[in-house]
């Protein structure tokens, strides 16, 4: 019998671990991305588990739908980066600085 | 400590450690295949807690596709990999604060007290004709039809803002345009000039 705090810590483990990762690859946009996958990955988790545990499906369905979202979120991503790639040879957030922000 | 317990814990163990080496690994190409391994142990969890059908649209969507995509860019730019890492070790530490305080904080509200197996108790298993693909199904094409078709949509954006951005004409590279060849005006091509005859000799 595993408890649901287990899956929620565990949950919040992966979480905290991806905001490090935004923390350390703060110039690289690939592992900012990969990152991004890796928190909402976290945050399915959850939705799965309070759905099993609360017997109740409507939880997966928003997790159908984050899958959804992500996906298109990760495929336009991408395109922008190979946009950037394309224009300036170089993905590091460093050289990203026309806009002047 | 029985099996699912000993399954529970191999894969959450494989999980972290997927997700620690995809955020300190210096290669992108070895942290999308880090990546990789985390989706996988995920869907195991999720097929411990009787999601099948995500489990499984995870492993086809988030492997298949997504992560592919990924191991494809990566691997179709050269990225400097030294430049990237400058700062790497700078912010680790404050990066490792933020990390412990929110775990330390989320474990403080989400502990065996609140959500132990006393508030919460294990649903146990669910009936042998159970369909967790029928359940999700019929809720998607009924209370959720409308998101769902929304989803749809989200989709197809998704398909054309990623061709849209990265579609480009090069201007060396030689094509036709048949418009502009059906369209031409005969008298373009052929000019009848109108001359003397040479004389005899």
């Amino acid at each position: 019998m595993i408890p649901l705090s287990h899956y929620l810590i565990l949950g919040a483990i992966l979480f905290s671990l991806s905001v490090v990762g935004i923390f350390l690859n703060r110039k690289n946009l690939v592992i900012l991305l990969m990152a991004i996958e890796l928190m909402l990955l976290a945050v399915n988790l959850n939705f799965i588990a309070f759905s099993h545990y609360l017997g109740d499906s409507a939880g997966q369905v928003f997790v159908f739908f984050i899958l959804t979202v992500a996906a298109a979120e990760s495929a336009i991503g991408l395109a922008i980066l190979v946009v950037v790639f394309r224009n300036r040879q170089s993905i590091n957030v460093e050289d990203l600085s026309s806009l002047k922000g | 400590m029985d099996f699912k317990q000993l399954v529970f814990y191999f894969f959450a163990t494989v999980l972290v450690f997927a997700a620690s080496m995809v955020i300190t690994v210096r290669n992108p190409v070895k942290a999308a295949l880090f990546l990789v391994l985390a989706f996988f142990s995920a869907a195991g969890l999720w097929l411990l807690l009787q999601a099948e059908f995500l489990a499984i649209a995870l492993v086809l969507v988030y492997v298949g596709a997504v992560m592919v995509l990924f191991l494809f860019v990566v691997m179709m730019l050269d990225i400097n990999i030294a430049r990237m890492r400058e700062g790497f070790g700078e912010y680790l530490p404050i990066g490792g604060a933020v990390a412990i305080l929110l775990v330390l904080e989320m474990a403080i509200v989400l502990n065996a007290e609140r959500f132990g197996l006393k508030q919460m108790p294990d649903p146990g298993q669910l009936a042998a004709d159970y369909s967790n693909t029928r359940e999700l199904g019929r809720l998607l094409y009924t209370v959720y039809v409308y998101p769902f078709e929304i989803a749809a949509v989200i989709l197809l954006v998704a398909i054309i803002a990623a061709i849209a951005l990265t579609l480009r004409r090069r201007k060396d590279s030689k094509y036709q345009d048949p418009s502009r060849q059906i369209n031409i005006d005969p008298r373009q091509r052929v000019r009848v000039v109108k001359m003397r005859s040479e004389k005899k000799i």
